[in-house]
């Protein structure tokens, strides 16, 4: 079982980010959940998102989960709130920021002795697709630290899942994920 | 009007919303009258999002309340077509009038509910309180524990309810956000297919038939109003159960997909049980699988079929059991719960010697853990063990403060 938290905030696009990478991950014959909490909240808020993998169906459904990747796509959130609530010491963090990961770690001390990536979702999404909605990136950034999939194959994957969106914001989407693929450290 | 037919993978990665928006779309609804409410909103607006697209020949009428929602059902399945809505919660609450003109017409209408918690305090997550407030509403019920479920109960429903022997309202229950807004793999089936499996709407009594005329929703005083309901309940116990066994039964030779009434899981030779609803019915699941790779004999057992309430089928299911536990997800109001008072009917006047405790859990949404389940049993065995039950009656799980007992 792979298990995945994202935290995020209402509007910066991570349940379509969790729904899309379970799409994405459903086509190689795995089994995958993405839900999110968030209640009543407003755009803004913090929320957070989750998504499992596994080879069986997946029957757990309990909220509780002691993530293997905690996704941050909102850069006050790592120092804020508690990222690492509930991790094991295999966890790996990849966090949005415009910080170096040793800035990072100076500043939320909670990171030290874990392990850190960083790459600047929110900078990169405004240079491709001219809005701060970071959750495409992240998922970039995650297929080169997992090493999942190639990342040809996921692009292509994720111009399926986009299918709905004007031909522009795709491409957009797909240069992001590349960047973030290659900028991610 | 020509509407197009939707190319679908064999496997989509849909949350039980979209699930249920898509099964709605399949089976060509007449008209939906539609007043969104979280968590169920998705439901209408992707049936919305369809009928833009050209997907649905239907009507789809937006109106000003869940009253009038269900209002506006109740006038178009009398006119004589297929219909359909969705709610959750307080919208429910305010449509409950309605949904006892709807079950006392005999209107085959489907309502997909999105079970979330009653105010006050307001909460818009999951918890069966809403399903609880129209048990007794005369309305056939069914429970998702999944987005699949979810899918597939749509259509059975349909395929029950409109049944010219039965002519009763079905609800297709799924919890709130857990399984609402969960995205999960749904087997689909093809347009073609499901809609062959619903058939083509048949209306009796139709008031657009001019040809023969009928009175709908008339009043009946002390002279008929009891044997209406009398045959009415004659029905749900009599008719409708096998009505439901056939239906299932159907959809098991067209997908493979077998549905019970009460379904059972890890039930053979089990000493103890859990029973529950909803996606708490899969979470136990998983953990009892855990438990008997450890040799502990334990089993659980989800309630598909709410009403008409499976009687026979508890009762066969848990006599030889030694201790069960009861798991209502709803305020009992100063009573025990449903699960609990049912499972006792079920059993009592019969020789089992089941020792059956009762738990309220998940209010609001809150998480049933693994953990608080792995507990559950433990306090099960013990029970057993010491051949009494050693707590009280009911227990709440997972709620903080000190430990509150009842009964």
């Amino acid at each position: 079982m792979l298990e995945i938290r994202w935290h995020s905030r209402a509007g910066q696009g991570a349940v379509t980010g969790a729904k899309g990478l379970a799409d994405v991950i459903s086509t190689t014959g795995k089994h995958v959940q993405a839900f999110a909490f968030y209640g009543s909240a407003k755009r803004g808020a913090s929320m957070t998102a989750y998504n499992r993998v596994d080879d069986e169906v997946i029957m757990n459904h309990e909220k509780y989960m002691k993530p293997d990747y905690v996704f941050v796509i909102d850069p006050a959130l790592a120092i804020t709130t508690d990222v690492t609530i509930n991790h094991k010491d295999t966890t790996k963090y990849i966090v949005t920021t415009h910080l170096s990961t040793q800035d990072l770690i100076k500043a939320q001390p909670k990171f030290v002795g874990k392990e850190v990536y960083t790459v600047d979702c929110i900078q990169i999404a405004l240079d491709t697709i001219g809005r701060p909605i970071p959750n495409t990136p992240m998922l970039g950034a995650f297929m080169k630290i997992s090493g999942m999939y190639d990342i040809e194959f996921f692009k292509e994957n994720m111009n399926r899942v986009l299918a709905k969106l004007p031909q522009k914001i795709i491409d957009a989407n797909m240069v992001a994920i590349q960047r973030a693929y290659d900028e991610v450290k | 009007m020509a509407f197009d037919k939707m190319e679908l993978r064999d496997i989509e990665v849909w949350d039980g919303n979209h699930a249920a928006a898509q099964a709605l779309r399949q089976c060509q609804v007449d008209v939906i009258c539609a007043y969104p409410i979280t968590p169920s909103t998705p439901i209408v607006e992707g049936y919305a999002q369809f009928k833009a697209d050209n997907y649905i020949e239907g009507e789809y009428v937006l109106v000003e309340s869940e009253h009038a929602a269900m209002s506006g059902c109740i006038g178009a399945s009398a006119a004589g077509g297929r219909v359909a809505t969705a709610t959750s919660s307080q919208g429910l609450a305010l449509m409950v009038e309605t949904l006892y003109q709807a079950a006392g017409m005999r209107l085959p209408i489907i309502l997909n509910i999105v079970n979330r918690a009653l105010a006050a305090p307001l909460n818009v997550n999951g918890d069966h309180s809403d399903m609880y407030l129209c048990r007794d509403s005369g309305w056939i019920q069914f429970d998702a524990f999944s987005p699949q479920e979810a899918y597939d109960l749509n259509m059975i429903a349909f395929r029950v309810s409109e049944d010219h022997d039965v002519r009763i309202p079905s609800i297709i229950n799924q919890d709130g956000f857990l399984t609402s807004h969960t995205a999960q793999g749904v087997h689909t089936i093809t347009d073609d297919v499901v809609y062959n499996f619903v058939g083509t709407f048949k209306p009796m009594n139709d008031m657009l038939d001019f040809e023969h005329p009928v009175t709908h929703g008339v009043q009946t005083e002390e002279d008929w109003h009891f044997e209406h309901k009398a045959r009415q309940h004659n029905d749900m116990m009599t008719v409708v159960p096998d009505k439901i066994e056939n239906a299932f039964s159907d959809f098991e030779k067209l997908t493979g997909r077998k549905y019970n009434k009460v379904e059972c899981y890890d039930m053979d030779g089990a000493d103890i049980a859990i029973v529950c609803m909803g996606t708490s019915v899969e979470t136990v699941r998983e953990v009892v699988s855990e438990m008997r790779k450890d040799g502990l004999k334990v089993g659980v057992v989800g309630l598909r079929v709410v009403r008409p309430f499976p009687f026979a089928e508890i009762g066969d299911t848990l006599k030889d059991i030694k201790a069960v536990a009861a798991l209502d997800r709803s305020a009992p109001g100063g009573a025990a719960g449903m699960l609990f008072n049912e499972i006792s009917g079920s059993l009592f006047n019969t020789d089992s010697k089941m020792l059956l405790s009762g738990f309220i859990y998940g209010l609001g949404g809150r998480d049933l853990t693994k953990a608080n389940i792995r507990d559950l049993y433990k306090e099960l065995q013990a029970n057993v063990d010491a051949g009494k039950v050693l707590t009280k009656q009911q227990q709440f799980i997972g709620v903080r403060g000190p430990k509150l007992a009842y009964l």
